[in-house]
């Protein structure tokens, strides 16, 4: 007897469809998985058969039981498969109506027959989505099937439970009424002073320009860049889409509930950057802040080869990552703030502590700095350290990230169209040297952004001023 | 080059209240005659005083007065670099022979110096600098000084121990107070406990010297141009000229276009 049931499995940012097949027949007692399975679905079999004698269920006794996880050439890995075997396996068996076959199943089983939260639940939804078909998942992922929208979502407890909302087409869950949650991360009104850096993080919300932020230890930089997620606006359905997308092939967890705000230390590797490891590549840090913010703190500390790995992922705006086991693309889409000193010793410009850096070590640290990553910036800052903490009440994140969303809303609208004196400046300052090549395609776009925020067609003289002024070196 | 005995005319007059004058001195460009004041502080300086000592210095040549100091890193670059701004005269007082240019980065700064006023030094051609010639050094500048003002200075330095030479000497000694926790502030913060004069407002600076140089002659220079000066923030270019953040950052872009500034890691530093 046959019995086939869907499953998922989370490939890149691909959701896959898995078939997990159940065949018995009489003969010498046995109970194997083949189609590639790791070690972890293996060990379904001892989940399953104690689930079963503990959820009420007979185990076929002196049946030959076999589970094929179809594509079989593609590998299977984890425990989420627990539940669809266990339920292919009853229907197989004719233990349970045949109807109960027609969902998408995903979870881990406990030995008492209790259903653990497992991955593949996005997957799974995507599955479900497509094929329109009920879905069956632990209860507690519920917030993740919900991301994909029109599924029916049945969150089960047990396998008897999940026979029993298989079949019950009131075990439908209702979404919840997702409004539009507040910000809920440090916000902006905390950050005191740094006028010119908090004009130049609002250019870059608005126009997603990827800043560098140069001052001494102590000028605020982290806590600046902590608050750019707080400036963009709220995401849209696709872009929860696509970042629970990439998190959901992580082993990392919890998927932050917002833009995620990512800050990997210098001494990462780049493959924890970039993406890796060995079977099915994991996304790298780069992929894990698509749609949010990717810090790189003390920028000049990371290894040279780590840095010109992330130019190519920033411009493509993905990441693809070859292993012997897959090929995978993950997004790069990340929003990416760099900070660092402007010297090795971090205090050249400071008012009250001396540099204590020589001319020439000046140099070299600039010519690390300026190699091809430095060219991904669009906008540079100079921070100096704040000259009080005292002072009146700052511009909160929600005043800043209304005006980055008329800017927004109005770049998608718009023409393109330049003041003639504006666009002669620029020429101008090309040609006598002012700006190099890619320093005039950088103050052309921030320019642009600075008209947008402006809202309007023209970009004028004193946008391109204003640009010139934010250009990274 | 020129050399100039001490039995001989010409040698500055100045030098013999020294306790022990250079028996001869070397002297490339024309060592200007009229009062003059030392502009000295540490090599290692911040930028407080690296702009205090441009600043004043201009105003001391706008005054009429020279500026003396020993080309080398931090305050007596800002010093030389100041009486350039004002078209005024200067004089570097060397630790090698003055056809060593010491730092190298400073040569530029050296030949115009040349321009303006003199290089000097009591050793021989090809006298390699040395720590201890420094010292030294530092009593010819303030044997060719009317007055000394001391920018910045760490507790033990250099610049101490000109001005305490030229108390010795009865020279006045001027110095610029400053923050209590910063490094480069405590010896003159200690200086002025020791009977220096402060320095309350880089404005008053030239009144304070005319008490000991007697009325200055204001020299016909350039007008000042307000904002280059040492390198700044966009922030701090806002409120020194008391307008917005947005129109400060375009008139910095004006002013690169100009040729006056570039921006150096996001900060406004002028083009010497």
């Amino acid at each position: 007897m046959f019995s086939s049931i869907t499953s998922a499995a989370q490939i890149g940012v691909e959701a896959r469809q898995v078939h997990v097949e159940a065949h018995v027949e009489s003969g010498r007692a046995a109970f194997g998985i083949v189609g590639l399975p790791d070690t972890a679905v293996r060990e379904a079999t001892h989940r399953v058969r104690s689930a079963f004698a503990n959820s009420g269920y007979r185990f076929p006794r002196g049946s030959h039981l076999t589970v094929n996880l179809a594509p079989a050439a593609l590998p299977k890995s984890g425990p989420a498969f627990d539940l669809p075997i266990a339920l292919s396996v009853l229907a197989a068996e004719r233990l349970v109506p045949p109807a109960t076959a027609h969902v998408v199943a995903v979870g881990e089983l406990a030995l008492d027959g209790k259903v653990r939260l497992s991955r593949n639940i996005l997957a799974a939804a995507r599955v479900a989505r497509r094929l329109g078909r009920p879905l069956l998942i632990p209860r507690g992922g519920e917030e993740e099937a919900f991301l994909v929208d029109g599924v029916d979502v049945r969150a089960v407890d047990s396998l008897a439970d999940a026979v029993d909302a298989a079949l019950d087409v009131g075990r439908r869950l209702t979404p919840p009424d997702t409004g539009e949650e507040p910000w809920s991360g440090p916000d902006l009104a905390d950050v005191k002073g740094q006028p010119v850096a908090r004009r130049a993080l609002e250019v870059a919300a608005a126009g997603g320009h990827h800043v560098v932020l140069i001052g001494p230890p102590g000028a605020g930089k982290s806590m600046l860049a902590k608050r750019l997620p707080s400036l963009l606006p709220p995401m849209t359905a696709e872009e929860r889409l696509e970042t629970a997308s990439v998190w959901a092939a992580s082993s990392r967890a919890p998927r932050p509930d917002g833009r995620p705000f990512r800050a990997p230390h210098h001494s990462a590797s780049a493959a924890a950057l970039l993406g890796g490891g060995s079977g099915l590549p994991e996304p790298g840090e780069v992929s894990l802040a698509s749609g949010g913010v990717l810090f790189l703190d003390e920028l000049g500390e990371f290894p040279s080869h780590v840095l010109d790995g992330l130019r190519q992922p920033l411009e493509d705006k993905q990441v693809t990552i070859a292993r012997r086991g897959a090929t995978v693309r993950y997004p790069a889409t990340a929003h990416v703030v760099a900070a660092t000193n402007p010297c090795p010793c971090g205090y050249r410009g400071d008012r009250v502590k001396a540099c204590v850096c020589g001319d020439a070590e000046i140099r070299t640290y600039r010519r690390k700095l300026s190699g091809p990553l430095l060219d991904r910036f669009d906008i540079s800052v100079a921070m100096g350290r704040p000259d009080s903490f005292e002072g009146g009440a700052e511009e909160g994140s929600a005043e800043v990230r209304a005006r980055v969303m008329a800017a927004r809303e109005f770049a998608a609208q718009r023409g393109d169209e330049w003041d003639r004196e504006a666009s002669s400046v620029l020429a101008r300052a090309l040609a006598d040297g002012v700006l190099t090549g890619r320093g005039h395609d950088k103050v052309r776009r921030v320019a642009r952004t600075v008209a947008d925020l402006a809202a309007t067609d023209r970009v004028a003289l004193d946008h391109v001023l204003e640009a010139m002024s934010m250009r990274a070196a | 080059m020129r050399v100039l005995r001490r039995d001989q005319p010409g040698y500055p007059d100045s030098l013999n209240r020294l306790a022990d004058p250079p028996r001869r001195l070397h002297v490339v460009g024309d060592l200007p005659g009229g009062p003059a004041v030392a502009v000295v502080g540490s090599r290692r300086c911040t930028r407080y005083g690296a702009t205090h000592a441009r600043t004043m210095s201009r105003a001391i040549v706008g005054a009429g007065w020279t500026v003396v100091s020993g080309l080398a890193r931090g305050i007596d670059t800002a010093a030389h670099l100041g009486a350039l701004d004002g078209d005024g005269r200067t004089v570097a007082v060397l630790g090698c022979g003055v056809d060593i240019w010491y730092p190298a980065s400073n040569r530029p700064l050296g030949e115009r110096i040349l321009g303006q006023g003199a290089v000097v030094s009591e050793y021989e051609l090809g006298t390699e600098p040395a720590p201890w010639r420094f010292p030294a050094r530092n009593r010819i500048i303030v044997g060719l000084s009317d007055a000394v003002v001391v920018v910045e200075a760490a507790e033990r330095s250099g610049a101490l121990i000109t001005a305490r030479l030229a108390m010795e000497h009865g020279i006045d000694v001027f110095a610029v107070p400053g923050d209590l926790e910063r490094e480069t502030s405590r010896g003159t913060n200690r200086l002025i406990a020791d009977g220096a004069h402060p320095i309350v407002s880089p404005r008053e600076v030239v009144e304070m010297l005319e008490r000991v140089l007697g009325p200055s002659a204001p020299a016909a220079g350039r007008s000042a141009e307000p904002m280059l000066r040492g390198p700044m923030f966009v922030h701090e270019v806002a409120a020194a000229m008391g307008i917005t953040i947005g129109e400060a950052s375009r008139r910095v872009s004006e002013w690169e276009l100009a040729g006056l500034v570039r921006l150096d890691s996001g900060m406004v530093e002028p083009v010497n």
